[in-house]
């Protein structure tokens, strides 16, 4: 299996669509090595949009020729494509429901050297709060492939958030919309991830497991729409739930997963401890020191589980 | 195309009708764009009654001319038109901006026969003109796009991302009129942020255009009639217009942008109007 980012599932899961639907599209704004959004080209050099560093008018064009049957991917760092185009993606992306697919490269912090300017740690944030804007979250590049086939799929506007962080095989690829991947079953204490950084949460589990911790540890490919019936199966009978994002713990997984709690298990829903940025901007630095820093690497979320575990005790 | 007396003696007078529609639509007491809208009504005109080839048989059909009102909160004058042309119920505009209605304050294509384009928020119409453009190429299909900025509207900065992706891709079908009435909702335009020059900003942008005098039907439909040679495009209008354009004491002021007319002031533009035929 490959060791490689989600944008370069990104990458093959649009070849594979564009070579099925001629109708399909994809844009960038000077980034279309790095998002990947270039290997439409190896189809049809015809159907990618070079929209020069202008992220407001992509989204807007784009909006265009979706509104005229097109079913176009617009490509940007995941900072400036929910960010500069916010507005763009809200009026004539999200509020008409056209068939947009807004992709968001280099997301988090392990966008790495660039620093806090180029860093997403809000996407998901501002992506989920826009009725309705579908969120997907692909933990690897396989199952980024499969994200990009559920976009085609959906008539309407979706979120992708994708990385350059390379990371093994973590999940099976293939996902339903809004539902949750079981990936282990565990007694004393309910994890769940979404992103590459599940790389993580699978190294912590894994070491928990040699201590006799016995983690449930389940994936979030899609942000948004997030099964509630799924979200409450996984946390009945447990007294703490651990989200764990590449991006701040404020309005992605952590908060819909809290929503979800909050609203529909009453007074006996579990605890939930959001792991993420802390509500911070990134800053330069290699993916692994900014990981480590935050605490989001492998050893840095076994800490924070085994403190959680000793707070709370078993379940 | 010539446009003999009788046929332009019709125009005017549809712009009369359109202008009276607009204020029985508005009717008293009610908040709306006076200014804005009446200054774009014989622009709209010549659009819909001369050159676009869109009537109530082909209004889905692909091939269609488009019409985008990138200055949403004119959008007042494409439902008078519309519903001139029976794609809407001209009774129905009247619940215009009341909960549950087809017509919403700005434009809504996915409430409203005949809306093309979801705008309201300022400078991304000619994007959206573009991306219609590149789907229209793609599809084969032959036909020409048009959208009406507002001048204050030029200060946004992705106007003019716009107007360089235009020439980019050679989408010489694309014409933009621009309704220079002058004024905003807080001011003079010139005064909050000058616009000018804007015909020679576009022509440098890779454009052609023209001036016209925007409340003239002859000097539009003429300035229309070049958009039929496609290899003539991208083509810029600049529509000097009176903001308030047919009734007097509306005319050449930012104060009613956004206005209620009492009855009194209500009975006095129709009157106005009505005495211009």
């Amino acid at each position: 299996m490959s060791v490689d980012g989600t944008r370069d599932g990104f990458g093959r899961g649009l070849k594979a669509i564009a070579a099925q639907n001629p109708d399909v599209f994809a844009m960038d704004c000077d980034l279309g090595r790095s998002t990947r959004a270039y290997s439409i080209t190896e189809v049809d050099a015809g159907r990618f949009i070079e929209m020069g560093i202008a992220e407001q008018d992509m989204v807007s064009t784009a909006a265009g020729m979706a509104a005229n049957g097109k079913c176009v991917f617009v490509n940007s760092f995941a900072v400036f494509m929910t960010g500069r185009a916010y507005d763009q993606i809200r009026q004539q992306v999200a509020l008409p429901r056209l068939n947009v697919k807004v992709c968001g490269s280099s997301a988090g912090i392990t966008q790495g050297p660039d620093g806090g300017t180029h860093q997403s740690v809000t996407d998901m944030n501002l992506m989920r709060g826009l009725p309705n804007m579908v969120v997907l979250s692909p933990a690897d590049s396989g199952q980024a492939e499969a994200a990009v086939a559920i976009a085609h799929e959906h008539d309407g506007p979706v979120y992708i958030r994708l990385s350059r962080w390379e990371t093994e095989q973590l999940v099976p690829s293939v996902f339903e919309l809004g539902r949750l991947q079981h990936i282990t079953a565990g007694d004393t204490l309910c994890v769940i991830a979404t992103g590459p950084i599940l790389a993580s949460a699978l190294y912590a589990v894994n070491e928990l497991g040699k201590e006799g911790i016995r983690v449930a540890l389940y994936n979030a490919p899609t942000i948004k729409p997030l099964a509630t019936e799924d979200v409450l199966a996984a946390v009945d009978g447990f007294a703490v739930v651990v989200t764990l994002e590449e991006h701040s713990i404020i309005g992605g997984l952590g908060s819909a997963t809290a929503e979800i709690i909050a609203g529909n298990a009453g007074g006996n829903g579990p605890r939930v401890v959001r792991l993420g940025v802390r509500d911070a901007f990134g800053e330069s630095g290699t993916a692994d020191e900014l990981l480590a820093k935050h605490s989001l690497d492998g050893p840095g979320v076994a800490r924070s589980l085994r403190a959680i575990v000793a707070e709370a005790g078993a379940r | 195309m010539t446009l003999d007396s009788a046929a332009l003696e019709a125009l005017r007078n549809r712009a009369i009708e359109v202008r009276k529609q607009l204020l029985t639509v508005f009717s008293v007491g009610k908040t709306h764009h006076f200014g804005g809208c009446l200054s774009v009504v014989d622009i709209m005109v010549a659009l819909y009654f001369y050159r676009m080839n869109y009537t109530a048989a082909n209004w889905q059909d692909p091939s269609r001319d488009r019409f985008i009102m990138s200055k949403g909160h004119a959008v007042p004058v494409q439902y008078v038109v519309l519903g001139m042309l029976g794609i809407v119920d001209p009774e129905e505009i009247k619940t215009i901006k009341r909960l549950g209605s087809k017509f919403q304050g700005h434009p809504d294509m996915r409430k409203t026969p005949g809306i093309e384009a979801p705008t309201g928020s300022l400078g991304q119409g000619l994007s959206f003109a573009n991306g219609t453009a590149l789907a229209c190429r793609h599809d084969g299909i032959v036909n020409s796009i048009f959208l009406v900025v507002g001048d204050g509207e030029l200060q946004e900065g992705q106007f003019w991302e716009a107007a360089m992706t235009t020439p980019q891709y050679g989408l010489k079908n694309v014409c933009v009129i621009v309704d220079r009435n002058c004024f905003q909702s807080q001011g003079c335009v010139d005064d909050m942020m000058n616009v000018e020059p804007i015909d020679d900003k576009l022509r440098s942008f890779g454009w052609n255009a023209e001036r016209v005098d925007g409340n003239d039907v002859e000097q539009l439909c003429a300035a229309l009639d070049k958009t039929r040679d496609r290899a003539f495009g991208p083509f810029a209008i600049v529509a000097d217009t009176i903001k308030g354009k047919g009734v007097s004491f509306l005319e050449n002021t930012y104060k009613y942008h956004n206005y209620k007319l009492s009855k009194e002031e209500f009975d006095m533009a129709m009157e106005e109007l009505e005495a211009s035929r």
